[in-house]
């Protein structure tokens, strides 16, 4: 229930003063209502629950995020090759 | 897709694991709230990728499985009704109520509607003027706005065929109940990312200081929730106690301003009865009476349906932390998804639907 699926503005339209987005999930795309974020603009990501957008994906932090993470996965091929190294007596 | 496969990276999940159980010196007892980081954590099989280094228990925030018996029975009631159109997200439909479900009351010929927007139910009031079209609006904070911009919409169209059973709950009353039982046993939280994209951490940060509780805000990537495990446990063997957010690519400490104006204008909070579990203080969503022309419960005199929980479900216990699913001797014989006792067991968020989708069942019979 409380999924949200990001997913990227590809046009935006305002209709009967709802401002929806097309928005693409991989190759599937559905209008999502961006009401509540009006700050966003095409090419943004956001996350969409039940056909509402209720953030834009902040991409500095995602990406910050992943870089620190990446760090960790380069600690786990060091440990690898720890454990590969003949044990010392 | 983007924000998505990162996150899901198996190389980078299995460095987490490695560093909680090298960082874990016991099974920290962990509980996330939201049903959807339940599925994660089976799906992904990260409980068994910690081992022993921490004991997950499985919260509350399905909002499927804690709406009351008597609102099923209500919903069941209105879609009986040869003038209503009762539209439902489509995990409500097997949910058993006393007596039937949604999805035998369809077949017996109740005009019943699935739709994955609240919004198509807006769209079916405009379209079928000669219908009384009820949406099932069932939720946590997450899908509040969503329902609220629904009644805003109608009333900016002039609808009078639409209405809302309105069915919605909020997170920090249940972790405070939970909190404050003299049985519970967490050590500390991971809160729901997207309840919280909504409506922000300062309720989350008077429940750290309140209790003397680590809570990290995660998000539903297998790799949101090691991370957001990793942050907990790092709290705890350190003796820290605070407000951590993990899942800051969609959650700002203020929430969605915009969102929560919508529910501030739509909805007020009150004590609010959750499935199994009973009344808790201030943890539900009503409207307003400003918009009770919208309101399902008052349009249709609903309030003298009552109901009593069949006994040998245990969901009450599951949803509390308290039991696993493979704790009830119902599990995955007297109790599955084609044949459910309780509603833990139909959601596609319910601990125990996710305990036998992903096999667990197998370990125990």
């Amino acid at each position: 229930m409380c999924l949200a699926i990001p997913g990227k503005v590809a046009q935006i339209e305002v209709k009967e003063g709802i401002r929806s987005g097309r928005v693409q999930f991989g190759g599937i795309s559905r209008l999502a209502c961006l009401d509540f974020v009006p700050e966003v603009k095409e090419g943004d990501y956001v996350m969409v629950h039940v056909g509402f957008a209720i953030s834009v994906v902040d991409k500095e932090e995602a990406e910050r995020t992943y870089a620190l993470l990446e760090s960790m996965g380069l600690l786990e091929s060091e440990l690898a090759a720890d454990e590969a190294a003949p044990a010392e007596s | 897709m983007k924000y998505l496969d990162e996150y899901r990276d198996a190389r980078i999940a299995r460095a987490l694991a490695a560093e909680i159980r090298r960082r874990s010196s016991r099974p920290w007892v962990l509980m996330e709230i939201c049903g959807g980081q339940t599925h994660t954590l089976m799906r992904y099989g990260i409980d068994e990728l910690l081992g022993d280094s921490v004991d997950l228990v499985h919260g509350p925030g399905c909002p499927v499985c804690v709406t009351p018996l008597e609102i099923i029975d209500r919903a069941i009631n209105l879609a009986r009704r040869p003038d209503v159109t009762l539209v439902s997200y489509g995990d409500m439909l097997r949910v058993p109520g006393s007596d039937t479900d949604l999805f035998h009351v369809k077949a017996e010929g109740g005009d019943v509607r699935i739709v994955y927007s609240p919004t198509d139910a807006v769209n079916l009031a405009r379209t079928l003027p000669d219908r009384k079209v009820v949406f099932f609006a069932i939720g946590f904070e997450t899908t509040a706005p969503a329902h609220a911009m629904t009644v805003l919409q109608a009333e900016r169209f002039g609808l009078k065929n639409f209405s809302l059973l309105v069915s919605h709950v909020l997170v920090p009353p249940a972790i405070r109940m939970l909190l404050g039982s003299p049985k519970n046993r967490v050590q500390g939280f991971i809160a729901p990312g997207h309840v919280c994209t909504v409506v922000g951490c300062r309720d989350y940060e008077d429940l750290v200081r309140e209790f003397r509780v680590p809570i990290v805000v995660g998000g539903f990537e297998p790799i949101d929730l090691l991370e957001a495990i990793r942050m907990l446990v790092l709290q705890l063997e350190e003796g820290r106690v605070e407000l951590e957010n993990q899942y800051v690519r969609s959650v700002q400490y203020e929430g969605n301003r915009p969102a929560q104006e919508a529910i501030a204008r739509v909805f007020e909070s009150a004590d609010r009865k959750w499935r199994g579990i009973g009344s808790i203080p201030e943890s539900g969503l009503f409207l307003k009476p400003s918009y009770a022309s919208f309101d399902a419960d008052r349009l249709f005199d609903l309030a003298d349906i009552c109901a009593q929980e069949p006994p040998e479900c245990i969901s009450a216990e599951v949803l509390l932390g308290h039991k696993k699913p493979t704790d009830c001797t119902a599990f995955g014989t007297r109790c599955t998804p084609d044949k459910p006792l309780g509603a833990p067991m139909v959601s596609s968020e319910g601990a125990c639907a996710a305990y036998y989708q992903y096999k667990r069942h197998l370990v125990t019979l």
